[in-house]
């Protein structure tokens, strides 16, 4: 295995222009749901296959929180929902 | 409703098989003959009397109805070969290339057929785009499959040559239409499923077509011209020539007509029926009319901005509508719009007789349709709509007026109209107007109102529309009224506000060095529909005298605290302290101008934080219109009153800065030589990423640019206060250093696409230059003036970078309109959720939360929740001092 690879990848999450991401748990991802009343796929989706993704280990089917600053707002909270591809 | 109500759950759009054209269709259409000789419509022609009602009057073969009630009816020919639609001849083409030749299955095993199509099947409902990305994968494999995994037999290769001809390379050859129609009736219904197509509506074999049907003449209506002649409907004409190529074709075949005889009348139906469905096909000619017009055929009616969809259905032509030229009046207010007579008279609000304005309404109907303000219809308790212009008696009429009539009564001072100028780019180009009945031919409407509109006078003109319910009004007048758009969402501040003479006025009356006589005082007072006392004079004596910021004072709220730097307040104007001798810090304390002047920071449209912008914040819109009514008509006639012009004189440059600015220009002509030199001599340090020529020409650039601000400089520097010039330059009103700087000393360098002008000879622009010559002058540096005046080459310079300018705004707004089209389409069913997050119509998240903070721009302080500097200033602004 490439170590070298492997550190790119992990450097992706250090980066400045890569806002926090995070895996929910099941409770966390039904409160969301719940929350804003909606059926999973109606979130805006991200692929299984986005390294983002592949580096959270998120499989289709999960959702993904974005904790990003925000001129306006100072921090936003957003959702993704994981779908193959 | 009649029997039930029916919701439309949704639309499902299919193929009509041949079986359902006869079934709808109320008459075979058997001759090419349209008329007879005395020019009625022949029974079995394409103008069959069964196929609708024409002329008004007459009754419907078919359904006896009249020509209003009438829907049409459909005919059908039978053609005698099949032809192939050209708008599905892409899905013939997949059909063809997923399916087997020989046993017309598609190419995919059978056990996998199923598989897929219950993978389909659970797909379709939840996961749209992926199973459509399903299907693309499925016709894919099929369609490279080299056998058919059913019967075992080779596939042959399909190509299509457009526009419609099928080839099996290597195997039969040219596929004609019925050999391809037999051929796509028996894939069975299961396999196209997981080919994407719903076997129930369009089976597809009807794409092929055998029967065509023939289109109520309600759709292709004939029009009598003044002549007597009739011209017929240019889908008439293509039915004709379809109806004579398809007789010619009938005859062939039933006399045995050789092979090549019978494919070529075929291949001439097929064209014939093609351009009737799309007459703009790539590779086919165009049939056009005799007078070489292009034919307007079916798919034509439909496409573009003036087909059915953008010009018919997404958009509409309105009655209670006008347009006309646009034109200033700085008398009305800024939610007033000046109409003229002639357009109050012809457009009307229908208006409900109560016994409360039943004497209002008998005088309208008294007056009549030609008298303002009269009526053009009543509308009596049965609907019955009297046209006021053939109403002999009138008076009877206006007696017989009792609650329950409806009066279509002139527009009036006072109604609620809609105002619009195109391109309606964002909210602000539609607002609603308060009628103003004017004489003249023009719309009227306040100077302060032209940034939202982004109007100007030179030609302008600006639509009007009527609503024409109460309720109408009421929502556009709470949602439209133009001082509710004051404030704009882009940024929050105000885009209605002073421009030019407003700004100029304001700076000039407020000024330290104004004093007004008692006679001025009241000449301006009465302007404004002051009606207090006259506040005590600054100046008592030798003689009574006010200053102009006295007399603004007095349209500011009593309680109004600001404290800001103008405009003027910069280089060795600048004041920070409320002492400070140049006057250029605006301090108001309980509502008085104490010191400052007013510019365009401060009472300027499209300048956030500004004290109109505060004004507007603290005490409301209604209170921020009315102080702009009042405020800039006073500007105006104190401008008036002591006379604002500009003439040669004001930009004619100082000795002085004559002498500085040569000595800039000169200078920099030394520096760009030095430049030249090094990058002859190849010492020129070439910038990252750019070649040496690259260097020199941005270094070059550079140069000139600074020397022509130093040069600017230099003469403002000199110039007099009390210049107009200066003055408008300063405050804001028109116009900028660059503009004086321009205008009086040097034009500077012209450029085409940021680079000087260099296209021309080889090596030079103009014969009048050595080749090769890269000094400032022979690249488009104009040193002159407008003042002095342009040489023949320098006029030749500026033409050329001035043209650029006139291309670029033709090219950008033809780009930002179709930007902005798409951009619309996009965003138009977006709405904002009880929960503050953006939703799509279906319900899928867009913003989880409006501009991630959910704030409106209009209603909050600069996305802030609370601006604590200016909440100290207006409570206790009077006590401070800077």
């Amino acid at each position: 295995m490439s170590d070298k690879k492997k550190r790119i990848e992990e450097k992706i999450l250090e980066h400045e222009l890569v806002p926090k991401h995070e895996l929910l748990t099941r409770e966390e991802a039904l409160g969301v749901l719940r929350e804003l009343g909606i059926r999973p796929e109606q979130l805006p989706w991200i692929r299984a296959s986005d390294p983002i993704a592949k580096l959270l280990g998120a499989k289709p089917g999960d959702i993904i929180r974005i904790v990003r600053k925000s001129p306006t707002a100072g921090t936003s909270v957003a959702y993704r929902f994981v779908v193959v591809g | 409703m009649v029997e039930s109500d029916k919701t439309i759950k949704g639309i499902k759009f299919g193929i009509l098989s041949p079986e359902m054209i006869r079934k709808i269709s109320v008459t075979a259409v058997v001759t090419p003959e349209v008329y007879d000789e005395n020019g009625i419509p022949i029974e079995g022609g394409v103008m069959d009397p069964r196929l609708g009602v024409i002329e008004p009057g007459q009754r419907c073969a078919t359904c006896g109805n009249t020509l209003a009630q009438c829907p049409g009816h459909f005919g059908h020919l039978e053609l005698a070969k099949p032809i192939i639609h050209i708008g599905y001849v892409r899905h013939i083409f997949m059909l063809l290339k997923t399916t087997c030749h020989s046993c017309n299955r598609v190419k995919i095993p059978e056990e996998d057929v199923l598989r897929y199509r219950d993978l389909y099947r659970r797909l379709r409902n939840r996961w749209p785009q992926l199973a459509s990305s399903l299907i693309e994968f499925i016709r894919q494999k099929a369609s490279k499959a080299l056998e058919c995994p059913h019967c075992g037999s080779r596939q042959f290769k399909i190509r299509l040559e457009k526009p419609a001809t099928f080839i099996e390379e290597g195997g039969r050859g040219k596929l004609y239409p019925d050999v391809i129609k037999q051929w796509l009736s028996n894939i069975p219904n299961t396999d196209l499923e997981i080919l994407g197509i719903d076997p129930e509506v369009a089976r597809p074999e009807w794409m092929i077509i055998n029967v065509l049907a023939i289109p109520p003449i309600a759709v292709r209506p004939s029009i009598v011209l003044e002549t007597g002649m009739r011209a017929e409907d240019d889908l008439t004409h293509k039915l004709v020539d379809i109806i004579r190529a398809n007789e010619k074709l009938k005859e062939a075949l039933n006399s045995g007509a050789p092979e090549i005889i019978l494919e070529d009348l075929w291949e001439l139906l097929q064209y014939h029926v093609m351009t009737y469905i799309d007459n703009e096909l790539p590779g086919v000619p165009v049939a056009k009319r005799r007078s070489g017009m292009p034919l307007k055929t079916l798919s034509q009616r439909l496409k573009g901005k003036e087909g059915r969809f953008r010009g018919n259905l997404s958009g509409k032509r309105v009655d209670y509508s006008a347009r006309t030229v646009i034109s200033p009046d700085p008398n009305l207010g800024i939610n007033e719009v000046g109409v003229p007579y002639e357009v109050a008279m012809t457009l009307t609000v229908p208006e409900y007789v109560t016994q409360w304005n039943l004497d209002k309404m008998r005088e309208y109907v008294l007056n009549g349709p030609y008298r303002w303000p009269g009526a053009n219809y009543v509308i009596d308790p049965s609907g019955r709509r009297l046209d006021l212009r053939y109403v002999k008696d009138l008076k009877a009429l206006a007696e017989s007026l009792k609650p329950g009539y409806i009066v279509e009564r002139h527009l009036v001072n006072g109604d609620i109209v809609m105002f619009n100028r195109q391109p309606s780019l964002h909210r602000m180009s539609i607002m609603v107007h308060r009628v103003r009945v004017l004489p003249g031919k023009t719309f009227r409407l306040h100077l302060a109102v032209c940034p939202p509109y982004n109007a100007d006078f030179d030609g302008d003109e600006m639509n009007l529309h009527v609503p024409q319910t109460v309720e109408a009004r009421a929502e556009a007048e709470e949602l439209l009224l133009v001082e509710k758009h004051i404030l704009t969402p882009r940024y929050g501040g105000p885009i209605i506000g002073g421009i030019q003479d407003y700004i100029s006025g304001g700076y000039l009356l407020t000024l330290k060095s104004t004093l007004l006589t008692k006679d001025q005082v009241s000449d301006l007072l009465a302007t404004i529909d002051y009606l207090g006392e006259i506040p005590e004079p600054a100046i008592l004596s030798p003689v009574e005298a006010w200053t102009g910021k006295q007399i603004f004072s007095l349209l500011l709220p009593e309680d109004f605290n600001f404290i800001g730097e103008t405009r003027l307040s910069s280089g060795n104007l600048k004041c920070s302290s409320d002492e400070c001798f140049w006057d250029t810090l605006l301090l108001v304390k309980k509502g008085r101008i104490l010191a400052g002047v007013i510019d365009k920071t401060v009472i300027g449209s499209q300048q956030p934080k500004s004290m109109m912008h505060y004004l507007i914040m603290d005490k409301g819109v209604e209170v921020g219109a009315e102080f702009m009514n009042k405020a800039f008509k006073l500007f105006l006639r104190y401008i008036e009153m002591v006379g604002f012009t500009m003439t040669l004189d004001n930009v004619k440059p100082d000795e002085r800065a004559l002498e500085e600015s040569a000595k800039v220009i000169s200078d920099s002509y030394g520096e760009v030589q030095k430049l030249i030199d090094m990058y002859r001599a190849g010492q020129l340090e070439p910038v990252p990423g750019r070649t040496l020529s690259e260097t020199l020409e941005i270094r070059i650039l550079d140069v000139l640019a600074r020397a022509r601000d130093d040069a600017g400089s230099a003469s403002i520097k000199y110039m007099s206060l009390t210049n107009p010039v200066y003055i408008m330059a300063r405050t804001g009103a028109r116009g900028g250093n660059l503009n004086i700087t321009q205008m009086s000393v040097v034009l500077g360098q012209q450029s085409v696409r940021g680079e000087r002008i260099w296209r021309g000879y080889r090596g030079r622009v103009l014969s009048h230059y050595k080749y090769g010559d890269l000094s400032p002058k022979a690249k488009g540096f104009v040193e002159s003036s407008f003042y002095r005046g342009l040489t023949p080459l320098e006029v030749f310079f500026h033409s050329a970078g001035g043209r650029e300018g006139l291309v670029d705004t033709a090219v950008r707004t033809s780009q930002s309109g179709y930007m902005q089209r798409r951009l619309i389409n996009a965003l138009q069913d977006l709405y904002i959720e009880y929960d503050m997050s953006v939703r799509s119509l279906y319900g899928e998240l867009v913003q989880f939360k409006y501009g991630e903070d959910s704030v409106d721009p209009k209603k909050t302080a600069f996305g802030k929740a609370v601006d604590i500097d200016r909440i100290i200033v207006k409570n206790v602004g009077w006590r401070m001092s800077v």
